[in-house]
């Protein structure tokens, strides 16, 4: 009973931080610095990895289905099933993933580290909302970077599954097929509805971590405990949130 | 808010208690400050002073009672919006990740008080004061301890407070060091129309710059008295607390555990 209470008062007070930060939307074209260094760290520094993994995931997909439809003689469906795949899970949610691992520890100990050596109340007494700097630009940066992150993901998932195609015997179809078989399934719907979800994971993440670590207290010890609390929650929520989300968009 | 530090203001503390749980930390505590005087709270370790001084700026809410700032309740947001309070915190609480310079020029950037030039200039004048001149593209994290507490007064100063609330301002310094920055307290009044509230365990500081001090024991507010007064005390344990004997033979922790 406790734990739930726990819940539903946290779940409260990160929708309070959600409400107060976006209560100085107004102040963001002011912040543009912190703006841009945050689109930076988010996304560009980000890019890579998300890169790396969704080329695999791709390349995986298009093994593994290639591999699995090989007996049935539908090898021209591998396009189509790596294309849908990536615009309308993978690609969302792995670039989610890597954003709640990489970004949002980074955040939640940032924070965290702020919290407890003072520098969030040295902000409330010089009458500096954290919300307005601390918060608002990151949701802000998120709301810009995922869609392209995922975008990103999922071209290079489906170039991946390209490469496979091409040059794995196993698979053996040739890029024209795949790609032929990806554009008569993957409309531009299927992408936008994966863009959609991205948003909510990212937004979702970028808010669990500014809350768990604002709401840390105590030592270096309270900020590691932070970090792991915050990618975990984020982690379960995600993949809580992909259900729902994907049934809303069904 | 507002540019001009428009005078020192009062602060009024009337029934304040404070509870975690169980724990009372802070018991029916009232005393008023004098606008432009310097308050010293001094107590034990563990007795609630920072606890206190906390509730003074509005950083935690009380369980009863409450603190008014000129007047104006301090848990409400629009007091500290039109009221300057500065908060020089323990540790510093500097932004670790910006220089000292943008550490001072947060405030007036943010509230966009001044222009970029006028913010140079009032910020060169206060590290001229402190001395940090050659501080200012320094990083927090390559201060010495006695710097980084003049760069948080100096943070509080950019503010043009019209109160200003110290926190432990010489623990962990030299005694040079320490003389420094109980002389900057004291000489500030003379430069700006400010009110002083320190929380120490300083005795030297307390005794020397006070106008009057307070002592707070248990959580409870023991005596209010001017230095001259408290010197004079024939309370057996303030007396202790100001001038305690070391007692090789008979050692407190020896008396306690007995």
């Amino acid at each position: 009973m406790n734990r739930l209470l726990d819940f539903f008062e946290q779940f409260g007070r990160a929708t309070l931080l959600l409400w107060r930060a976006l209560s100085h939307l107004g102040s963001l074209p002011r912040q543009w610095e912190r703006l841009v260094d945050q689109c930076y760290f988010i996304g560009y520094t980000t890019f890579p990895i998300v890169g790396i993994l969704s080329f695999f995931i791709g390349s995986v997909l298009a093994l593994q289905t290639g591999y699995s439809l090989q007996g049935f003689g539908a090898q021209n469906f591998i396009g189509a099933v790596v294309g849908l795949s990536m615009a309308r899970e993978l690609g969302p949610v792995m670039t989610a993933i890597l954003v709640a691992g990489r970004v949002g520890s980074s955040i939640t100990a940032e924070l965290a580290s702020m919290k407890v050596n003072q520098e969030v109340d040295a902000l409330r007494t010089m009458n500096i909302p954290p919300e307005r700097i601390l918060v608002l630009p990151r949701l802000a940066a998120i709301f810009i970077v995922m869609p392209v992150l995922t975008l990103l993901a999922n071209i290079i998932g489906w170039l991946g599954g390209a490469v496979v195609a091409e040059y794995v015997d196993v698979v053996g179809i040739g890029s024209d097929v795949y790609f032929q078989g990806l554009r008569n399934v993957v409309t531009f719907g299927d992408v936008f509805d994966g863009i959609i979800k991205a948003q909510v994971f990212g937004l979702c993440v970028i808010l669990v971590a500014c809350h768990v670590g604002l709401q840390a207290s105590g030592g270096p010890r309270e900020v590691g405990r932070a970090v792991t609390r915050s990618v975990v929650l984020s982690l379960i929520l995600i993949l809580v949130l992909d259900y729902f989300v994907t049934r809303a968009l069904m | 808010m507002t540019d001009k530090n428009t005078g020192a203001v009062g602060l009024e503390v009337s029934g304040l208690s404070k509870s975690y749980g169980e724990t009372e930390v802070l018991h029916d505590i009232s005393f008023q400050v004098e606008p432009g005087e310097v308050f010293v709270i001094m107590g034990p370790s563990g007795s609630g002073k920072s606890v206190l001084l906390k509730h003074l700026i509005g950083l935690e809410q009380p369980t009863a009672g409450e603190v008014l700032i000129d007047g104006r309740a301090v848990t409400d947001p629009a007091t500290l919006r039109t009221i300057h309070a500065a908060l020089v915190f323990q540790a510093g609480a500097l932004f670790n990740s910006m220089s000292v310079y943008d550490n001072l020029a947060l405030y007036p950037r943010e509230h966009r008080i001044l222009p970029e030039k006028g913010i140079r200039d009032r910020i060169g004048e206060i590290l001229r004061i402190l001395s940090l001149e050659n501080a200012a593209e320094r990083f927090p994290a390559e201060l010495s301890g006695g710097m980084r507490k003049r760069v948080a007064i100096a943070r509080a100063l950019v503010m043009e407070p019209q109160i200003i609330f110290y926190d432990e301002p010489t623990s962990e310094l030299d005694p040079i060091m320490a003389a420094t920055i109980s002389e900057i307290i004291a000489c500030l009044k003379e430069q700006i129309d400010v009110t002083s509230i320190v929380v120490s365990h300083d005795r030297d500081l307390s005794l020397t710059i006070a106008d009057r001090i307070a002592i707070l024991m248990d959580g409870r507010l023991r005596v209010i008295a001017t230095p001259d007064k408290l010197k004079a005390t024939d309370d057996a344990a303030v007396a202790d607390f100001l001038n305690p004997a070391i007692d090789l033979k008979n050692p407190r922790f020896k008396q306690r555990s007995a």
